[in-house]
């Protein structure tokens, strides 16, 4: 299968510090890659830096390349709001804008002028079908944004990233604050998702990377440990640390 | 022991002592509008509230007191000034909170601040200097006019309405512009569509006190406006102001003329209160979402 994204080479610093260490990373498309670690792994470095979200921190230097279906997505030539749209992300906690449902949703591709003339209600309601979250609010889609529960604003962060029709979705713990229920729900809908786009997870404990995913990665003080099909790395992992983080001996 | 007692002694004291200070600001705030009540009352119940505010003719020699050219005026200048003011300094504080390299904000801030720093009566003088023969040289008329009075105070309400607006920009919570830009929409999106409104309430606020100074100031517009009382035609004409008024005759007034000058002054507080009170009610029913 062909990759999505390569990394290559990423070197990650902030000022002096280095976040992210000589990385070496292929991403197949349509899977789920879960990246795993501890906290302070430079796991949310990684994510940020593939839409390029790292260029709002600012004195980071980024040495090697990150490319998206084999362009570099540092070149002069690409514009960064194109790969946005390409790459969404939803972050760790829910980020609504301060307006209503609808326009959430709504506003990406009303801004990005979408190639296809489908109206908008139609994509806001595709969208919140596939974040699983219509049945909720289809009655009062006016309302603001603000004032649904944690577990219905982060499945509306991801509606607002699907109805941008993007390739790759970047999820930085999306369930850090979230109740089983609606847990549950996102991981349906992510295994769903990943038939349309390529899906890269950090989830927020080993069982979730271990329900959902098709391969994952295991980053440790900005390193790539460990990388392989789900499988594999659960069950044999080759390297003693990915051994002891999955077993739960440490992070 | 008996250390123990001294702790709970001083503290008990310093809070008393605060209390008290505290309390001096509020009763000097409580004294001052007294005083005009009382002193102007008597005269606007004489006259009656309608025919002094609405009345067009100010002589108090012959006993008449209408005000209403003066509040002309001071709405009028205040206007212009707004419509200098507000424009400019929201750009400036969008510019100072999401384009300014850091750079570059080290010297505009402290320069910003130095506007606010100038005396009025500095500000006065350039105008008196520079703007009022630039007008009358170029547009014709005296130049003491609403449009230098506007110009001026325009650049003196700067200061006030960038650093609030600047700060409600900076305070909005980092997701709204990460969440916005994540989705692919450009800076000036973000800023125009995300930033603008969420920060709206701030910015309404410092738009709010900016104008308050405008109204409220006195030295610039004596200088510069002419002080005619009478009804402005175009806004090249002169103007007298509220403040003006009571700044010019408050030195040799005495009796029911004195007692209108407070009058005047009871119409100034009331505008500026409504104005603070509007502003203190924006910024915080931007707290309580």
């Amino acid at each position: 299968m062909a990759n999505k994204i390569s990394i290559n080479k990423l070197n990650f610093y902030y000022g002096e510090k280095l976040a992210i260490e000589n990385l070496n990373l292929k991403i197949p498309a349509n899977e789920i890659m879960s990246i795993i670690g501890p906290a302070n792994s430079g796991i949310t470095t990684l994510l940020r830096t593939m839409n390029r979200l790292c260029d709002l921190t600012p004195d980071v230097k980024i040495e090697g390349d990150v490319l998206l279906d084999g362009q570099s997505i540092f070149s002069e030539h690409s514009s960064v709001t194109e790969l946005r749209r390409r790459v969404g992300i939803v972050f760790d906690v829910p980020t609504p804008l301060p307006m209503s449902i609808f326009d959430n949703v709504s506003y990406g591709p009303r801004l990005a002028r979408k190639r296809n003339k489908k109206p908008l209600s139609e994509i806001v309601e595709k969208a919140l079908t596939e974040a699983a979250l219509w049945d909720e609010v289809k009655d009062r889609l006016k309302i603001p944004a603000m004032s649904l529960s944690g577990g219905q604003q982060q499945r509306l962060c991801l509606a607002r990233v699907l109805a941008l029709e993007p390739e790759v979705v970047l999820l930085d713990r999306p369930c850090s604050g979230l109740d089983p229920i609606s847990t549950a729900k996102i991981e349906e809908s992510l295994v769903e998702l990943k038939k349309k786009f390529t899906i890269i997870i950090s989830p927020h404990n080993t069982q979730q990377a271990a329900r959902i995913s098709d391969r994952v990665a295991f980053m440790l003080m900005g390193k790539l440990i460990e990388e392989g099909a789900n499988i594999e790395v659960f069950s044999t992992p080759k390297d003693q640390r990915t051994n002891d983080y999955i077993r739960g001996r440490f992070g | 022991m008996k250390k123990k007692f001294w702790k709970k002694f001083r503290d008990r004291l310093s809070g008393r002592i605060f209390f008290i200070l505290a309390l001096s600001t509020i009763s000097a705030l409580v004294v001052i509008t007294v005083f005009i009540f009382v002193s102007g009352m008597p005269l606007i119940a004489e006259v009656g509230l309608f025919s002094f505010i609405f009345g067009m003719n100010w002589s108090p020699s012959q006993g008449q007191f209408g005000i209403l050219p003066m509040i002309v005026g001071t709405v009028s200048v205040t206007l212009g000034a707004a419509l200098i003011g507000i424009p400019v300094g929201i750009c400036c504080s969008i510019f100072m909170a999401e384009f300014a390299p850091a750079k570059m904000q080290v010297i505009f801030r402290p320069a910003i601040q130095l506007l606010a720093g100038i005396p009025s009566v500095v500000y006065g003088f350039w105008g008196m200097i520079f703007i009022v023969p630039a007008i009358s040289s170029n547009l014709g008329g005296l130049g003491m006019s609403i449009l230098a009075g506007s110009i001026i105070l325009g650049i003196m309400i700067l200061p006030t309405i960038i650093s609030i607006s600047e700060v409600s920009i900076i305070a909005l919570p980092r997701h709204y512009k990460e969440g916005a830009l994540a989705l692919g929409m450009t800076h000036w999106q973000t800023i125009l569509r995300v930033q603008l409104p969420a920060a709206k309430s701030g910015i309404v606020a410092g738009v709010i006190l900016g104008i308050g100074r405008a109204v409220g100031e006195t030295m610039v517009v004596i200088m510069v406006l002419g002080n005619a009382v009478a009804m402005p035609e175009s806004i090249l004409d002169s103007v007298r102001t509220l403040t003006t008024n009571i700044g010019l005759e408050m030195g040799y007034a005495s009796g029911a003329h004195q007692q209108a000058l407070f009058a005047t002054g009871i119409v100034l507080f009331v505008i500026i209160m409504i104005l603070n009170i509007t502003a203190q009610y924006i910024t915080r029913k931007k707290v309580k979402k």
